[in-house]
This record gives structure tokens, sequence and C-alpha cells, in this order.
């Protein structure tokens, strides 16, 4: 048995369910957060999530947000907030910064990375204009703060991400005058993409932004669409008053940290790009990290939690905390609960994708 | 006194917005009020603030990512400047200030926070 704490980075909802099984299963761990509240994103997820029961289909992410961080208080997890990590040296030790003043290393036995995922900009003339944010920024804004950025919203890319915060802006009382998607197909959940097409909400396929223009901030946009190889058609271009873009063209993991671990990369297009690689019970190619939930590839608020519970489970086994039974157990029942959620026709791109992860990290 | 309220009191999924003290923040000089425990950047929205900062060129920016990670939105917060005003809660009496470029900083302004 360690005495040094496994370490987990990020208290989103890998994060907590990685501390949540390591604490179970008696193991030492520090979880730590750069902000001073945990959960991460969850609390703008204002949405029922899906899957099965035993997924928390049906409840919304915040609920799901404060029941996590109930069971971390109740097990007494050591969390510590206003904590970034700076830095990992190949002996384990985590560098620490608290409240932007006090700087100190912690040992430790393990680390599990749960640093989740950047959103993606797009470049495009005007883009830096007040008013252009990632979708992201607007459901924080609209949804934790409950402020609206603006009146009149262009969302750019139609996936779940950008039909979410495009209904959450409606129920917030804002105007969605379109959504654009430059692939053929429109890429979200047809639940969330019917109650904005129920509402009215133009959507534009094989159409892309052209241009943002304002004086001091955004007022109107140029849409245009677009050929079979994505170039602008002439004549095709039609502007919009708008006071709002949300871009939602996808998320990036955050590799910064696996990366200063030396956790070995690949580059997964359907997860989000350049991630690190990790094996059926989430190890990197580092045998003491872990990476969990979207810094593993962008998937979801209930895999990132799966993923969490797997790698605690084993963590706190190779650790001692568990015998080989539990482990295996605990480990078979996630992996079984992963698998249903990456079902259907977005899932099983997913699916596939971790697959080849998982192949690639076996065959190096 | 900014009048403008962007401001989401009833939501049909959240319900009536938490009760919340009102905390008195000034930005450029005007007062601006806010609502304890929120971030600068969601007290300025609310209060119809459009321009957060400009750059060394002066060119306009207001707030991008609203998660702390693209420090879009800085501003010179009681005299330190390049402060995420999207991470930075408000507190009594703070100084906003709107920056051009990187900023400068006031005499005697500790980074603390």
């Amino acid at each position: 048995m360690a005495d040094k704490p496994v370490v987990v980075v990020g208290a989103g909802p890998a994060g907590l369910c990685a501390a949540i099984e390591l604490k179970k299963a008696g193991a030492p761990v520090v979880l730590l957060d750069e902000n001073d509240k945990p959960g991460g994103q969850l609390f703008k997820q204002i949405h029922k999530f899906f899957g099965s029961r035993e997924h928390k289909a049906g409840t919304r992410g915040f609920d799901i947000g404060t029941g996590l961080l109930d069971e971390s208080l109740r097990l007494g997890i050591d969390v510590r907030l206003k904590t970034e990590v700076v830095g990992v040296d190949p002996g384990l030790r985590v560098w620490a910064v608290e409240d932007r003043g006090r700087s100190y290393l912690l040992e430790a036995s393990r680390l599990v990375i749960a640093t989740g995922a950047t959103e993606n900009a797009l470049s495009f003339p005007g883009w830096t204009l007040p008013g252009v944010m990632t979708a992201g920024c607007a459901q924080t804004l609209v949804n934790v703060y409950r402020v609206l950025p603006g009146k009149r919203v262009l969302i750019i890319g139609s996936g779940n991400v950008g039909v979410i915060v495009g209904y959450q802006l409606m129920q917030a009382g804002a105007e969605v005058v379109g959504v654009v998607e430059a692939a053929p197909t429109l890429g979200g959940y047809g639940v969330h993409t019917a109650k904005l097409a129920r509402a009215g909400v133009p959507f534009h396929v094989r159409t892309t932004v052209a241009r943002a223009e304002g004086g001091e901030s955004l007022e109107r946009a140029t849409i245009v669409g677009l050929d079979d190889s994505f170039k602008p058609l002439p004549g095709t271009e039609r502007t919009l008053e708008v006071d709002t873009i949300c871009l939602a063209v996808g998320l990036t993991p955050s590799v910064e940290l696996p990366s200063l671990a030396g956790c070995a990369t690949t580059y997964v297009p359907e997860l989000g790009g350049r991630m690190p690689l990790h094996d059926e019970y989430m190890r990197s190619s580092v045998e003491e990290v872990y990476v969990v939930g979207d810094t593993a590839g962008v998937e979801e608020a209930s895999t990132a939690m799966e993923e969490g519970r797997l790698a605690g489970i084993h963590a706190a086994w190779s650790l001692g905390y568990l015998d080989d039974a539990a482990m295996e157990a605990g480990a078979a029942e996630t992996r079984r609960r992963l698998d249903a959620l990456r079902q259907g026709v977005f899932g099983k791109k997913r699916f596939d994708a971790k697959s080849r992860v998982l192949e690639e990290s076996h065959n190096r | 006194m900014l009048k403008t309220s962007n401001r989401v009191a009833d939501h049909a999924v959240l319900g009536a917005a938490p009760e919340a003290a009102d905390v008195e923040i000034f930005l450029d000089g005007q007062p601006i009020t806010a609502k304890e425990g929120e971030p600068v950047m969601s007290a300025l929205v609310a209060a119809g603030v459009t321009v957060f900062r400009h750059t060394a060129k002066g060119s306009p920016r207001r707030m991008f990512c609203g998660i702390g990670r693209c420090t879009d939105c800085v501003m010179k917060v009681d005299g330190v400047p390049g402060v995420r005003t999207c991470v930075t809660r408000v507190a009594p009496g703070m100084r906003v200030e709107r920056q051009d470029g990187k900023g400068n900083w006031s005499e005697g302004a500790e980074d603390g926070r």
C-alpha cells in the first residue's frame, strides 16, 4: 500500500468519478481543479441526458453534477480548488500552484488526467469581433450565470453542441436566426435538432459563414453555400442581421498535461484529433498515468464518468486497494456500460474509433 | 449607470433566478450593478457591455470561450491588467477597466487573485 496519494487532475465528471472510485476502495486521493467550483462543464448542461436509466438518462447535467459533488463530500475526498497543475516530472511529482500564489510539489503514486477538452475556433474575416464566441461560452453565460450574450444568434455547426445551445438560447429568450452546417447532412441527435426545427429555425446545409461584420461589435453575418469540395459557391451569399455567432465546430482534447507526462499520442479525427493513447483500463503509455474523459478523446459527459470510474478502479487495484476479482468485476461492469453508451449511428463511430485506439495502444 | 439588463429572470427549465445580493462594481469609473458570486464577464454582459478591451492594433474584443482558456476577455481589474474576467468573481467596489494591448499596472497594485 502506498502512502503517496493518487493525484486526479480535473474535477469534472471524469475526474470526480475517478476520485470517488479510488476513495471508495480506500486509496488516498487528492483531486485538483483550477476553478473555484468543482463539476467542470456539467453545470451548464441543462438538457436531459441519453442512455438507459443506469446512465442517468432523463436526468439533467446539473443534477448529475450536484449528485457527484454530494457523493465526493460524503466520502470526504480531498478536493483542492483554485489549484492549477502546471507540470509533472518523470518521477510523478505534480507541480501545483494554489490561488496563483502558493506553489508546491505533490508526489503521486498514480496520476489520473481528466483535464477535458477545448472548443475549436473557426477563423473567417471578422471572427474576432465582439459577439462571435464559442457555443460553450454562450451556454455558460445563459445557463450558469443566466445572462443572455445576445438577442439574434447564428449557430455555426449542427452537431449536438450547436443544436442544444441554440435551443437553450431560445429557452432564455433569444432568437436563433439559423444553423449553418458545412456538411451535406445535419450532425446532431434527431431529438435535439427537432426542437429547433419545430420552432421554425432554418437549417442551412452545405453552407458556411463567409464573414462577420460590424463596427465595434457584430452587426451582421454573411453565409455562403459550398460545393462538393467545400468551396464557396459564387452568387449564394446571404447576409443576416445578428449580434451573436456561436461556433459549435467541435472540441480538441486538452493534451498539455499528458504530453508533459510523456504519454504517447495518436490522431483520431472522430475523437477530436490529437489524443493520448490508452488501454482498456484507461492507462496511457506511461504505466502510472491514466487519461479519462474528453482528454482521452472527446465524447460525452456520460462516457467520461464511466472512463473515470474505470481508471479509478484499476488504479486502486494497481496499488493493492482492490483484489483481482473486485477489479475485474468492476472493470467489466463499467465497460459494459461504456459499450452501451457507444451504440447508434453516432455512438458506433466513437466505439470503432476507441477500438482503434486500444489496438494501437497494444501494438506499441 | 448602465440601464440595459440581459438577465434571464424566469427560465423554463431552471425556474426563477436564485436570490443574489447586488454588488456594485465600476467599469472605467461608471457604476454597474453585479450579482454576488458571478464573474465580471457576466456582470458586464448583463449590463449590455459589448467591448471589454482593444488589442494593441485597436481591434475590439469581448469574450470567446467563457471558461478561462482563451484570454480574449482580459481586462484591468483593481489595477492589474490581463485578468481573465470570465473566471474572476466580482467583489464590492471592484474597479474594472478596459485595457489597450497588454495594458499597464497601476502603482501599488498586487496580483493577488
